[in-house]
């Protein structure tokens, strides 16, 4: 809780300073976009979050969207099958995505780093090639289904400010997460195994299975996370639709208390770490910072964040040592 | 105490009342100790006794809060360990401290390689003068192997030949032998023998009593940070040893109950570990009898207990629980059976050091306590509490992270987390190593209470005294093959060093049959 109240801070600094700066961040119409953004940041970085739980890392998360997102489109508009055919299948290949990556990295021994960045060139390649790296879209048609990812909630009582559909199924997914990581002995045994393998082991826990796991939720998620993204954007480029995404979502997770390490992370910590990079990438556009700066800013952020944190954590190591020393 | 000796020569180095404090512990409570010119001196003491402690205070690793040291009579600090150097004194550690991708001569020369002008290390002199320190410990071997290509026996040779690079008048060897074998030892005792008539020091710490009896000229016994005595060549018995080093008398330390003992609890048929596949190993264990594991390093004990537990399947043969063969593929099958393991690593492999005592005892518990996939909180904490109460875990709560609990503390946690399954065979691997003496104690007393409650009990330990004081019976290995049984009142250190060095013995009777 107390890593959970760091982030938060920031996340609300940013947001207090962006808006005394200016009055359109707190507007009906950007309010509604940052949150969509955020929702469907928050749903890719839980997937990676339970992955660099286990201590590993997903950098193909990025062409993994890309994939499903022109797989999506393709399909529906050039080829006309029905989306009751294509959206169940891209969730299941992207999940067969995930069990490839995990049995390589559990069966086989290879390393998380090395199997995911091949995934990366691969799946980006894949897509490139069966659109003929021509961008794809819906037109003006699936209006129903594209209210997946741009639809929005009225709130009873409240005029002018309405609910984006996104969000819902962030709040779906975080809650079946937290519930996953919190409430059941896997979340345990994920986070056991995060920490010291070996001894989760000696334990008597199926580390290669819960490894597994992890890779198939988080390439699920990407998959989910394909679909919206294409939905939302409605013209997807194969080469570029999720480009550098496993980056922010890594990012999200860490800033959000995942640890590299392994075996830390909180679902609420991520969806606000991928709220405050969604803010910090808002600030910048409508505080008309130039763009190029984008990457800048968007870095000495997070790294300061990281820095703070590590700095506390210190602090309170030290003071823990003197309190136990002291009642010795 | 203060150990003024009356020689005409000020002695080659002398420390008074050394104290050093750590964040809630006190490593030297004031120790004294003098060590002669060419003198094998050896300190001995239990873990924690400060030994090490003292050791890096002389080598610079660390200084003193308070206290003096004193070198052929001057007074010194040894802030830093280049300093130790420049005053000859060298430390050869535990873990060896070589680069082990670099080669010998490197190595020997590593952070004072001789320069040329432009900064070139001049390489031919380093060679020359490796070999010449390599020729004074006597190792046969080329200057340019690479470290890592040479045994552990080799590389503590070439940690020597580097004290005596610089001219270390004492050389301090920490538990020197204990991952040598057999013949490395000796090559060992040999040097030392060496080095003492060519009139370098040796400072030799080991709770290896064999080892000191054959070694010293004077032993120093340290307990708790304190000197705990002190004894002449000519007076070195194991007795007087552990008396000083445990301040009790040996069998006050170990409570054996005679219990009656159940039927047969676990049996290995022709058990092959992937280790060692030529040895089939065959020996059967009752039900509330406590089997001393014993041999040598490297003799395949931990192999065998990892291969009971699953960890490494079993490449031939079967083991059986209470008749039933169960041979495990895997912890989880094992531990279905009713078999458990606390490994002898226990910071890797026996808990999660930065999960909290509470999460670390009920990890293996949590599946068969759960409800439909989700933890079971109210059956998990009043285990925890049970186990809490049950192996006296001094915790401020279940709360903590079990890193800042002591070894000992810790090491009741391993033992705490695989009794909450309630096993019939319990597998312990070194289970006091790096525990104080209080905890050790405990440890032995909850061994037995189990064992009267009918666990049966596999330990293996490298502890002579260990064996000798707690086993109804001891297993002997020896490179991966079971050389022998010892009944009760077969096992002496004799007759378990005969065993594990490998030689024949007839085997009487086994009490298990």
């Amino acid at each position: 809780m107390k890593k959970i109240l760091g982030i938060l801070g920031l996340l609300i600094f940013v947001c207090v300073f962006t808006a005394i700066k200016s009055p359109s961040f707190l507007s009906a119409y950007n309010m509604e976009n940052t949150l969509r953004w955020t929702s469907l940041f928050g749903v890719i970085s839980i997937g990676v979050a339970f992955v660099i739980i286990t201590g590993g890392i997903d950098l193909s998360i990025g062409s993994v969207i890309g994939l499903s997102g022109t797989t999506l489109a393709y399909t529906l508009s050039v080829k006309g099958w029905s989306p009751y055919l294509v959206i169940p299948m891209i969730l299941i290949c992207s999940m067969c995505i995930g069990l490839f990556h995990g049995l390589l990295i559990t069966r086989l021994k290879l390393q998380p780093f090395v199997v995911t960045l091949c995934g990366l060139l691969l799946y980006r390649g894949i897509s490139r090639y069966i659109t003929n790296d021509q961008s794809q879209g819906f037109g003006s048609g699936f209006q129903g289904l594209r209210q997946l990812a741009v639809g929005k909630v009225a709130i009873p009582f409240v005029e002018g400010f309405m609910i984006p559909v996104p969000c819902f199924l962030l709040l779906g997914i975080a809650i079946v997460a937290g519930i996953f990581l919190n409430s059941t002995i896997y979340g345990r045994y994920l986070l056991a195994l995060g920490r010291n393998e070996m001894a989760a082991k000696y334990s008597g826990i199926q580390t290669e299975r819960m490894t597994l796991l992890a890779y198939v939720v988080c390439s699920t998620l990407a998959g989910l996370g394909g679909i919206l993204f294409a939905l939302d954007v409605n013209s997807v480029q194969p080469a570029g639709l999720g480009e550098f995404y496993e980056l922010y979502a890594i990012a999200a997770a860490v800033l959000g208390g995942c640890s590299l390490r392994g075996g830390e992370g909180s679902i609420l910590g991520v969806i606000i770490g991928a709220a405050v990079l969604r803010v910090l990438y808002n600030a910048i556009n409508i505080l008309r910072i130039p763009t190029h700066l984008e990457f800048a800013i968007i870095g000495s952020v997070i790294l300061a964040g990281v820095i703070v944190d590590e700095l506390v954590k210190r602090y309170a190591a030290r003071r823990r040592a003197i309190r136990s020393a002291s009642q010795e | 105490m203060n150990a003024e000796t009356p020689s005409s020569d000020s002695p080659s180095l002398e420390v008074k009342n050394l104290v050093k404090r750590f964040p809630g512990a006190i490593a030297l409570g004031g120790v004294s100790m003098t060590h002669q010119e060419g003198e094998v001196l050896a300190v001995i003491g239990e873990n924690g006794a400060g030994k090490s402690t003292l050791m890096k205070i002389l080598a610079g690793v660390q200084e003193p809060d308070e206290g003096e040291i004193f070198l052929r009579g001057n007074k010194v600090r040894i802030p830093d360990p280049a300093s130790a150097t420049e005053h000859g004194i060298a430390l050869i550690h535990q873990e060896l401290n070589l680069a082990d991708n670099l080669d010998i001569a490197s190595n020997i020369f590593l952070g004072r390689e001789p320069r040329g002008k432009l900064g070139w290390i001049r390489q031919s002199e380093i060679r020359e003068k490796a070999a010449e320190a390599l020729e004074q410990v006597g190792l046969k071997e080329s200057v340019r192997t690479l470290v890592r290509d040479l045994s552990i026996g080799r590389q503590q040779m070439v940690e020597i030949a580097k004290a005596l690079s610089f001219d270390a008048r004492i050389i301090i060897m920490d538990e020197p032998t204990s991952s040598l074998s057999q013949y490395e030892t000796e090559n060992l005792f040999q040097l030392i023998h060496t080095l003492r008539e060519r009139g370098v020091g040796i400072i030799y710490i080991s709770h290896r009593l064999g080892e000191v009896k054959e070694l010293a000229d004077r032993v120093v016994a340290l307990r708790d940070g304190q000197n705990a005595g002190e004894i002449s060549k000519e007076e070195i018995s194991s007795d007087r040893m552990v008396q000083m080093m445990v301040g009790r008398e040996f069998s006050q330390f170990y409570q054996r109950i005679e219990r009656p003992l159940g039927d047969v609890a676990l049996e290995a048929r022709d058990l092959r570990t992937p280790t060692f596949p030529q040895h089939a190993i065959n020996f059967k264990i009752r039900a509330g009898e406590v089997v001393g594991l014993a041999g040598l390093v490297g003799a395949g004990r931990t192999e065998m207990l990892r291969c009971l537990f699953g960890m490494e399947p079993a490449t031939g043969g079967e083991i059986m629980v209470n008749g039933e063969n169960v041979t495990p593929k895997n912890p989880i099958e094992a531990i279905r059976a009713g078999i458990s393991l606390a490994p002898e690593d226990r910071k890797h492999h026996g808990l999660i050091l930065e999960m909290t005592v509470g999460e670390n005892l009920s990890l293996p518990s949590l599946k068969r306590d759960q409800n439909k996939g989700f933890l079971n909180r109210k059956k998990e904490k009043i285990l925890i509490d049970q186990m809490i109460d049950a192996m006296s875990v001094k915790t401020q709560s279940h709360r903590q992270i079990i890193q800042y609990l002591s070894g000992g503390n810790q090491q009741k946690v391993v033992l705490g987390k695989w009794l909450g399954m309630n096993p019939k065979v319990l597998l312990l691997d070194e289970p006091t190593r790096g525990i104080d003496v209080g905890a050790k104690q405990e440890i032995y007393k909850l061994m037995e209470k189990l064992a009267s409650e009918g666990v049966a009990i596999l330990y293996a330990s490298s502890e002579m005294e260990e064996i000798l004081g707690m086993a109804d019976r001891a297993l002997v290995m020896h490179e991966g093959r079971l050389t022998g049984e010892l009944s009760r009142d077969e096992i002496s250190e004799e007759s378990v060093m005969q065993l594990a060095t490998g030689q024949t013995r007839e085997t009487s009777q086994s009490t298990a049959e």
